[in-house]
């Protein structure tokens, strides 16, 4: 009898739990259902249509069709390969160098170290347009500051079209996305190294450790937590790089992005301007990508 | 610490004012089905008394119509005769579509928009999105306006999709002190504004002689201004982009692809993916360009539209205009045409509107001022009896330029796939700069346009 | 170990000095638009690039500022469109920070401490959800705002931005390190859900309330695509919109560009200066936790 009662009450108290905590998390989930996981359903049906801007144009289910095609558009692929190599690339060197410069300045004192913090969050403060604008006049073939240093110490003979040349144009973009990401980084390492426990690093040096051993053997391993913060939110930022193509080279010099890809698919004014079906499809093929990383991520983050 | 208060006070204050200011906004929208949200904000807060109409133009940059003080004249006067207001966004080249195509999703379109037939006639009126103008035009005013024009505007199935008001030639444009100094200027015609194709590379290599970079660039970072690369590969050798039918793609003419070639091999002359045509203009006025192949009257008038003197780069250099070189001293060059079409947006009343606006814009006593502020050509000589061909008798320039008005090509934007052409010929020129095989590279690209072209 | 010595600080006398070239690197982009802004025509479009101006000029704000026209605020009087720009900017980064902030602690502090059916798929969801590029749903999302009313409203940029489900992840997180035991005692206390929360989450999850208030703040602030796709009309742009559309308009005109990039990015330079230091605490204490 107690026993049972006691059931009902853990019952009720479960259910009142529940209730709570759906209250607590409905502004939230208005918004977050609204704007971001119902328009995905919808993404992902409109995929398997020939929805399209024109009205001229027949829309129907079509089944597959759309993601066949894609897996034949070589400009898809394109965009595809380079979307993973700026994510790919940009994200272990963002945390090498952030690890890199935190641990030079964490020691530094307060106000030497607070000036270098702020230097290198500056780029991420000024604002994705305004720095795309002042790096696309830095680029410039022609009156570009890069070309008149690099002219005049000797360095190249002719002018190099960064952002026209498809052998620069995506390192270009991924300096310039580089910069605008070490910002935090820095911020989070510098305190994490500050926050290592101390007694431990004396223990080993007592021992005999060299400075690289006790980076790598006590430092790093206290780290861990702050590193996979750290690459979670550079694998957000590197997804955010739309701007940067968009207002530097239109996708074009080999920066094609799956990201840039759509929004051209979709509103140019091409012959497949307005194909919603195709460019849904896309958002697709990307989102699944996305959701892999994000599993492997949390999957590691998990294991540690 | 007080400093952070006084932030904070500050950001609440302008909240505040936003949440005031916004707060009339998404409230009368949400109870009425959003009439005209592309509107500013002062007007849809107040219902528009009745008989007068609100209407939305988007304008491209089409000479002097992309600058508020001048068209706020215009609307101004236009508002002050039929109490129709007008609310005027300004688009770019460089995203304008972007921004139409976004408001078509949307179903917000604007109801006027100012620009060509490549756009408006082949793109949106042929895809269902533009009103039928044809009631606009009687006999009198198809007589008046000049064929090119008006045929540029009406689609292959009859409507008339757009509404001209002016016209140009696009040609190209030398620095003429440079070609002093580099001693090219022996080249030029400047009587007759043409030359030939051997002179214009005998040109090029006197300047690059001279200044060692880069003297003149085939831009193509995007389809921004791709008529002057078009005209410039077509005349070198006399090749054709299009068939004579007008039903596909010709431009792998080994005309073409020979001049393609030249064009490539020539020290001085870049392909360059990084620019479009609008930023040749630009480093053409900054004098470091000696050529630009995006050229017209309205640049002439006021290069780069820096309001720094006509005909005269930015350290006052002297600019030629020139017709595109060729090797049989007959250039075909491409012209321009741009008017008013009207986004079907389902409300008569705003649709009524639009062509009144665009009457007294184009077929009135007051399209000399429309036209003056376009910097272009008028394509008529009369409308509704006001004479128009004085506009420009103040202007000597004009008259000079109006030289190069009979080598006007055919017009040829109206080929099916004329939006996938445009795409597949700068990504085209884009490889051939990088390198890639030349012959191979065309056809690729023409293919794609031709499949376009056939549906 | 002399030697070692020796190694170890000749390796960190070339780290500093490797450390201060790249901190000018870092610093010069600002510094060019700064004085870019400040440039007379000539010297802007010099080929030789001018490293300091001359002579400092308020030309290129005068063109800025007289490009455009637009109410300062709605009905308010006309000015130059590049302040209602930022105006319009400032109210849609705090209108978002503020909204986050409080459907993101509440959610964050839910998920966290509460156990009930549909937690796992929730937060999975939104784990996936948070590296999702906006582009992916761009075609919905415009239509559906436009079902709403909302295109070309400031509000068609807020919303999407609160729905971002980072901040959840990031109050989650924080709200981790609150110990039961306090809560347990709220309640036999007596106090019910709402108070607890009001009383005894909030205080604690405090810094992560501030970190995710700034985090917010310029991540709207920088949301260029959402303000692209959303927004058409000159009155309601954003000042990265604007700049854009300038840059689009005319790339011919460096100096203006540059006026209008430094006044973009001023406000917000100005913010994270004033508040470096807290700042710095917020997001710190949340990546600890991991």
């Amino acid at each position: 009898m107690a026993k049972q009662n006691q059931n009902t009450m853990s019952r009720a108290l479960a259910r009142r739990e529940t209730i709570a905590a759906y209250l607590f998390l409905l502004p939230s989930l208005i918004f977050f259902l609204g704007f971001v996981v119902i328009p995905m359903v919808i993404c992902i049906f409109t995929s398997l249509t020939s929805s399209n801007m024109n009205a001229s144009a027949a829309s129907g289910f079509v089944g597959l069709a759309n993601f066949i095609r894609l897996a034949g558009d070589a400009t898809f692929i394109d965009a595809l390969i380079n979307t993973f190599v700026i994510v790919l690339v940009s994200v272990p060197t963002v945390c090498a160098f952030s690890l890199w410069v935190s641990s030079v300045i964490y020691q530094m004192n307060g106000p030497t170290l607070s000036l270098f913090r702020c230097i290198f969050y500056l780029p991420v403060v000024t604002g994705s347009v305004a720095v795309t604008v002042v790096w696309k006049w830095m680029y410039d073939n022609y009156v570009g500051v890069f070309n008149y240093v690099l002219t005049h110490v000797g360095l190249i003979e002719r002018n190099i079209n960064w952002l026209g040349d498809e052998k620069y144009a995506l390192w270009c973009i991924i300096l310039i996305l580089f910069t605008t990401s070490v910002g935090q980084p820095i911020v989070l390492y510098v305190s994490a190294l500050g926050n290592v426990d101390q007694s431990l690093v004396e223990a080993a040096e007592v021992d005999g450790a060299n400075s690289m051993q006790v980076f790598w053997k006590i430092k790093w391993p206290q780290m861990m937590p702050t590193t996979l913060y750290i690459l979670v939110i550079t694998t957000i930022n590197s997804f955010q790089c739309f701007a940067l193509i968009q207002l530097l080279t239109s996708g074009g010099s080999g920066t094609n992005t799956v990201m840039y890809y759509i929004y051209y698919t979709a509103f140019k004014l091409t012959e497949q301007a307005g194909h919603f079906g195709y460019a849904n499809a896309m958002g697709v093929v990307l989102a699944i990508f996305i959701g892999l990383l994000s599993a492997v991520q949390f999957k590691l983050a998990k294991e540690k | 610490m007080k400093l952070r208060k006084t932030l904070a006070a500050v950001l609440a204050a302008a909240m505040l004012l936003g949440l005031a200011a916004c707060g009339s906004n998404p409230a009368p929208s949400t109870s009425t089905p959003a009439p005209s949200t592309s509107t500013p904000a002062p007007s849809t807060s107040t219902p528009a008394p009745a008989g007068a109409t609100e209407i939305t133009l988007w304008t491209y940059p089409v000479g002097n119509w992309q600058f508020e003080s001048d068209v706020k004249v215009l609307t101004d006067a236009f508002t002050a005769e039929t109490g129709i207001k007008v609310n005027v966004e300004y688009l770019a080249y460089a995203d304008g579509d972007d921004k139409v195509n976004a408001a078509i999703t949307a179903k917000q379109t604007p109801d006027l928009i100012l620009e060509g037939p490549q756009r408006l006639v082949t793109n949106w009126g042929v895809n269902g999105h533009m009103v039928d103008l044809s009631d606009l035009f009687d006999d009198t005013d198809k007589a008046e306006i000049a064929p090119y024009a008006l045929n540029a505007c009406i689609a292959p199935t009859g409507e008339i999709y757009e509404y001209p008001l002016v016209m140009t030639a696009h040609c190209m444009a030398v620095n003429l002190n440079a070609f002093k100094e580099a001693g090219a200027d022996q080249y030029l015609d400047l009587d007759t504004h043409t030359w030939s194709t051997e002179d214009f590379f005998n040109a090029v290599a006197a300047l690059d002689a001279q200044y060692g970079q880069t003297v003149g660039a085939v831009y193509c970072v995007g389809q921004g201004g791709d008529q002057g690369t078009r005209a410039l590969v077509n005349n070198l050798y006399g090749g054709t982009f299009v068939n004579e039918d007008h039903t596909g793609y010709t431009w792998d003419d080994p005309k073409n692809i020979q001049a393609l070639q030249k064009l490539h091999d020539t020290m001085g002359i870049a392909f360059d993916a990084s620019i479009a045509g609008g930023d040749e203009i630009k480093l053409f006025y900054q004098g470091i360009l000696k050529m630009a192949f995006c050229w017209n009257i309205q640049q002439q008038l006021n290069p780069n539209s820096a309001n720094t003197g006509e005909g005269l780069t930015m350290h006052g250099d002297e600019i030629a205009f020139m017709a595109f070189p060729t090797d049989d001293g007959n250039p075909q060059l491409c012209g321009g045409v741009w008017g008013f079409g009207i986004f079907n947006n389902g409300d008569q009343a705003r649709i009524d509107a639009s062509k009144q606006f665009i009457k007294y814009m184009c077929d009135s006593a007051h399209t000399a001022d429309a036209v003056r502020t376009a910097n272009f050509f008028a394509v008529r000589d009369t409308a509704e009896g006001a004479d128009l061909t004085q506009i420009w008798s103040d202007q000597p320039l004009m008259a000079e330029y109006s030289k190069l008005i009979p080598m006007l090509g055919e017009y040829y934007e109206d080929v099916p796939g004329w939006a996938q052409a445009r795409n597949s010929w700068w990504n085209m020129l884009q490889k051939i700069g990088a390198g890639e095989d030349i012959a191979s590279t065309v056809s690729t690209y023409m293919a794609e346009a031709n499949a376009a072209a056939a549906g | 170990m002399k030697s070692g010595v020796q190694h170890k600080s000749i390796y960190r006398v070339l780290s500093v000095i490797l450390l201060v070239i790249l901190a000018f690197l870092f610093v010069f982009p600002l510094y060019w638009i700064v004085t870019g802004a400040f440039k007379t025509t000539q010297e802007i479009n010099s080929v030789t690039p001018v490293w300091f101006p001359s002579t400092w000029t308020l030309d290129n704000f005068t063109r800025l500022f007289s490009r455009r026209t637009a109410p300062l605020f709605p009905m308010g009087p006309v000015g130059p469109a590049a302040i209602r720009w930022l105006v319009n900017t400032v109210f849609m980064a705090v209108a978002a920070m503020v909204l986050t902030c409080i459907t993101a602690s509440m959610a964050g502090y839910a998920l966290a401490k509460k156990r009930f059916r549909g937690r796992a798929i929730l937060f999975g969801l939104i784990v996936c959800a948070m590296a999702l590029p906006k582009q992916v749903i761009l075609i919905p999302l415009i239509r559906e705002i436009s079902a709403l009313g909302l295109y070309d409203n400031i509000w068609a940029v807020i919303f999407p931005t609160v729905g971002w489900p980072f901040g959840v992840f990031l109050m989650k997180q924080f709200s981790e390190s609150i110990p039961g035991e306090i809560l347990e005692a709220a309640r036999i206390d007596g106090a019910n859900e709402a108070r607890t929360f009001a009383t005894i989450v909030v205080p604690m999850v405090k810094p992560g309330i501030g970190a995710l208030a700034i985090f917010t703040f310029i991540n709207s602030w920088n949301d260029y695509f959402m303000q692209l796709i959303m927004l058409s009309s000159n009155n309601n742009y954003t000042i990265s919109l604007g700049i854009s559309t300038l840059q689009a308009e005319t790339s011919v005109d460096t100096g203006m560009l540059m006026a209008g990039a430094a006044l973009a990015a001023a406000p917000i330079i100005i913010i994270f200066l004033i508040f470096q230091k807290y700042f710095t605490q917020g997001i710190t204490m949340g990546a600890v936790k991991g």
